[in-house]
Order: C-alpha cells, then sequence, then structure tokens
C-alpha cells in the first residue's frame, strides 16, 4: 500500500491530502481517454471519482485508490476501488439516502455517485474501514 | 497559497475559473468574491466555469454559498459558459443549482445581469459609456 504502482492497465493512488484528488481525477481521464471513452461518460466517471475520493479523505482519513482497465465482452471499462481503513460506516442504506450526511457535505457523494457510475459496490465494517468499487463501461 | 483572480468590471465582479479547483483554493474564492463584493459593492458577479471539465458536489455547494451569500450582500450571482457534459453530470449526481442563474457565455451573463439592473436615472449610465 506504500507508494505508486503502475502497469500499462492497473494503477495506485495513495489519497492522503486534497490535492491528491486532483492527480487521482487526472489519472482517471487518462484511462477513461485510453480506452475512447466519450465525453459525457469521462465526465460522469471523473465526477463520481471526485466525489468518493473525498468521502474517503474526510471520512476514512484517507486510503487507495485502484484504477483498472477492465472488460465485458468486447466492450472496455474503468473499475476504480477506494479502500480505507477508516471508521467504516455503521449504516450503508442511510448513507446511500439521498441528503444524508454526518458531516458538513451535501449527502450527495454516495448515492450520486452510484447514479453516475455503471456499476456500484459498497462494504464496511465498523472499526476496520470501507471499500466501494465502481465500474463505468465505455458505452454506459 | 495560489488564488483565483477577480476582475472588477464597471457594476461587475468577473471570475474566470482557469485550473482545477481544489478544495481549499474554491474555499478560498468564496470568501474573496464575497469580501469583494463588500468593499466593491458590486451589483453582479459573473463565474466562468468553461475551462472547468467537471463540477462536483463540493464545488457545487461553493457555487451555491456564493450566490447566496452575493444575494444577502444585494448582487446577483450568474454562472457561465457550463460545458453541456458537466450539465447533464450535475442533474445526474443530484445537484440542479437550484437560485443559481445559469447563461451560455460571458457575453450573454453580462447582458443577463445588466437586463437584472434597476434601471437608473440616465446620467451614471452615460459616464460609464466614456
Amino acid at each position: 500500500m506504500t507508494g505508486t504502482m503502475t502497469t500499462n492497465n492497473r494503477e495506485t493512488i495513495i489519497i492522503q491530502q486534497e490535492r491528491d484528488l486532483i492527480i487521482c481525477r487526472n489519472r482517471v481521464k487518462d484511462f477513461a481517454v485510453r480506452i475512447g471513452m466519450g465525453i459525457v461518460n469521462q465526465t460522469k466517471l471523473i465526477t463520481a471519482v471526485s466525489e468518493l475520493a473525498r468521502n474517503m479523505l474526510i471520512y476514512g482519513g484517507g486510503g487507495s485508490v485502484l484504477l483498472e482497465v477492465v472488460s465485458r465482452g468486447r466492450e472496455p471499462g474503468i473499475s476504480v476501488v477506494f479502500q480505507d481503513k477508516g471508521p467504516g460506516i455503521a449504516d450503508i442504506t442511510k448513507a446511500m439516502q439521498d441528503g444524508f450526511t454526518t458531516g458538513k457535505s451535501m449527502g450527495m457523494g454516495l448515492p450520486g455517485a452510484k447514479r453516475l457510475a455503471s456499476e456500484f459496490f459498497i462494504d464496511s465494517v465498523v472499526g476496520k474501514g470501507t471499500i466501494v468499487k465502481i465500474i463505468k463501461w465505455k458505452n454506459g | 497559497m495560489e488564488r483565483i483572480p477577480i476582475l472588477k468590471m464597471g457594476k461587475f465582479l468577473l471570475v474566470t475559473i482557469q485550473v482545477d479547483l481544489y478544495d481549499r483554493l474554491a474555499l478560498a474564492l468564496e470568501e474573496d468574491l464575497v469580501m469583494m463584493v463588500h468593499k466593491t459593492g458590486a451589483k453582479g458577479v459573473l463565474i466562468d466555469i468553461s475551462a472547468l471539465s467537471i463540477v462536483d458536489s463540493f464545488m457545487g455547494k461553493i457555487i451555491g454559498n456564493i450566490a447566496a451569500m452575493s444575494s444577502i450582500l444585494d448582487a446577483e450571482t450568474v454562472v457561465v459558459g457550463m460545458q453541456p457534459a458537466v450539465a447533464i453530470t450535475l442533474i445526474e449526481l443530484g445537484l440542479p443549482l437550484s437560485g443559481v442563474y445559469t447563461a451560455l457565455n460571458v457575453e450573454r451573463g453580462m447582458a443577463l445581469l445588466e437586463a437584472r439592473m434597476p434601471e437608473e436615472t440616465g446620467n451614471d449610465r452615460d459616464n460609464d459609456d466614456e
């Protein structure tokens, strides 16, 4: 989990401070451009990543983001996994509701990111941390 | 710390965001703008976001805050130049930016602000044009 690992289709970015969010957004954009994702889906993906990475920084005390090019049949996509060792989320159902927040944000992060992504998975254990995975397919 | 420049154009303030906004920079802009509205007595604030490739909920909140704070100080806020993909994404994200005026570009944004200004007695405006 230390440092940045880079291969062609896989990269890990460590999120520890605000500026890392910008690096993360830029790397996601590079990945999306590489698979030829259109501008609207690119924007949706980068926005979702921005929400989730910020959540991880604010509520999880930072963590790691794993970017990967994946595919289903002939369609490529970008998978992004956010993993932190923060306090975890006590009630995921509640956290997924629009407007619910334990902080000072608008409570749009999780539900908004879910709407923007093609696929969304979340798992959290109180006291251990949270893992969120999204996939955005090139055409959806 | 770097800052986003704010230009004064007659009765209005113009901000063109040309860099990726990280959260603290956005917060500094919010504060600077509200201070400038107060200091200059500006009647309108024009925020050009045409160079922004994304607007997430944090940035959306800042834009909403600027509009609300300026409104209390008697200034209108217009956001101009939003990329189509950003508009689509904002709605899906669940952030309709209600309460914020928008226009397609700076020119139209200026026209919108001008149109919303109460009619002044002739002389002032003539002087401005010189």
